[in-house]
């Protein structure tokens, strides 16, 4: 039944882009597929396709399994009592191409957009402005997205690791929570960026955010944002340094096991 | 520190960039000064900054400074354009000079593949979406695809789905915008009208017709 299509072997995104390009090449509407028809082409496609990865197959087959119950269906009988036997056994598989036809349109259509360093250039522009310095309050807490892109935009700063990299004294997260709670001694409010040395190793920069997590999540530090993809400022939520560090105490020693003795479990450095 | 003020319509527009286009008129140097804060830049930036960095003009009047600066770009055939991106304004080099800057710089041009588009597409008009939601329209394992876009920052986590298991919510960035020359998310190309389905077969040939469509978007970030 399969004709024998000329395969150009065109990289298929999926079984729907695979199921796409049959109806196309069947000229048929896609409110109407000739179920049996492209479910054969799709079988014969699926063998000429060697080249599919195993993650991938897996999808194509579960597509396959799709086709063959929905043209089994088509073949039954239709009772005429059941109501639900009324609706046509294609609809849920069509309603997906369709909605995913119009997704691959826009994608083209973003594709074809200029994109900035490969069609259009601008200038390398100066980083965002930090948060005005007038104390103005930030407006809003900022999410763990937030924080996650300011960790990225510290790891990507980065030096590169030296070729023999020497063992550093490990660092505990407890450590860091003393050393960032030291911090607001002197200042209320600090830039999220200058938790971080510039000498600070990958380990050490995410020791330290872990730690801050710790302190946001027991509620003594609050990380606020003045605006979106703007500088994360980190402030005091209770009043005093000395009423964090004592709440940490309280709260902390429990769960971080290691106490600041700190040869417990947060320790990386020699990981 | 010298205070530099700002006189509307007093001095002749002399440091314009091109007198003969446009009659600047009262904008006097206006936009020949924004024209360098946007070069110094570099960013787009917001006319908000513009306002407070001039001091003095209005809003109204920035605007029409950086209008009248667009006009001179575009007519008098000049190497840069002035184009309004991520919820601010920039210089921009137009795309017909691409190769040669392109050879200038020795950088290869960002890769943008099918998934990528298709994803990021997903992700765009859908936002925030989980993973399980993209992987519905695609048909497809978006987690490769999503490490990837976040790496490059063209995605972002923006929270948990109050749903079990909490799956994780992603949004486009502002950094997307800026890649793709969005001002805004509003200005995405139209998603087209669900239930048409000749119509669609009709243009899977992966042309475009961007008019009679109604936008279907979520709620997005406000950029």
């Amino acid at each position: 039944m399969s004709a024998p299509c000329t395969v150009r072997l065109p990289i298929f995104e999926g079984p729907l882009d695979l199921l796409l390009h049959l109806i196309k090449k069947n000229e048929v509407q896609i409110t109407d597929i000739p179920i049996a028809t492209i479910t054969d082409q799709y079988l014969a496609m699926l063998e000429e396709l060697p080249e599919l990865n195993l993650d991938g197959a897996g999808e194509y087959l579960v597509m396959a399994a799709t086709l063959m119950y929905i043209k089994s269906r088509m073949l039954l009988p239709q009772t005429g009592e059941d109501e639900e036997a009324e609706e046509d056994p294609r609809a849920e598989l069509v309603q997906q191409l369709v909605e995913y036809q119009r997704f691959r349109e826009v994608a083209v259509a973003l594709g074809e957009r200029n994109v900035l360093y490969r069609d259009v250039f601008a200038g390398p522009g100066e980083p965002a402005a930090p948060g005005s310095d007038d104390g103005e309050p930030p407006v809003r807490d900022a999410s763990l997205g937030d924080l996650l892109d300011a960790l990225r935009d510290v790891l990507q700063r980065l030096r590169p690791p030296r070729a023999h990299d020497i063992q550093r004294e490990g660092l505990s997260i407890w450590e860091c929570v003393s050393r960032i709670l030291a911090g607001f001694v002197l200042s209320p409010r600090r830039e999220f960026a200058s938790l971080f040395t510039p000498e600070a190793d990958r380990a050490e920069v995410i020791v330290i955010f872990l730690a801050l997590l710790e302190l946001i999540r027991v509620g003594v530090l609050r990380a606020r944002q003045a605006e979106r993809f703007g500088a994360i400022a980190l402030e005091l939520a209770v009043a005093t340094v000395e009423e964090a560090a004592a709440r940490v105490r309280d709260l902390g020693r429990n769960e971080w096991r290691g106490g600041e003795e700190g040869h417990g479990d947060g320790r990386v450095g020699d990981r | 520190m010298e205070t530099a003020e700002l006189v509307i319509g007093s001095e002749n527009g002399n440091g314009s960039v091109n007198g003969a286009a446009t009659p600047a008129g009262d904008l006097g140097r206006l936009p020949a000064l924004v024209e360098s804060l946007l070069f110094a830049a570099g960013r787009p930036v917001p006319i908000s900054q513009l306002v407070e960095a001039l001091d003095g003009p209005s809003r109204a009047e920035v605007l029409r400074a950086l209008e009248h600066l667009t006009a001179v770009y575009e007519r008098g055939g000049r190497g840069l354009r002035v184009v309004q991106v991520a919820g601010g304004w920039q210089l921009r080099t137009p795309a017909e000079h691409a190769p040669w800057v392109r050879r200038l710089l020795h950088e290869r041009p960002p890769r943008l593949s099918r998934p990528t588009l298709e994803t990021l597409a997903v992700v765009a008009y859908r936002q925030p979406c989980t993973r399980l939601e993209i992987e519905a329209v695609r048909g497809v394992d978006a987690e490769a695809v999503l490490t990837t876009l976040i790496e490059r920052r063209l995605v972002r986590i923006v929270g948990r789905k109050e749903a079990p298991g909490r799956p994780l919510l992603y949004a486009t960035t502002r950094d997307f915008l800026e890649v793709f020359g969005l001002p805004d998310l509003n200005a995405l190309p139209p998603l087209r009208d669900l239930g048409d389905g000749a119509a669609l077969l009709a243009a899977t040939e992966l042309e475009v017709a961007p008019e009679g469509v109604e936008v279907t978007r979520a709620p997005g970030e406000d950029v």
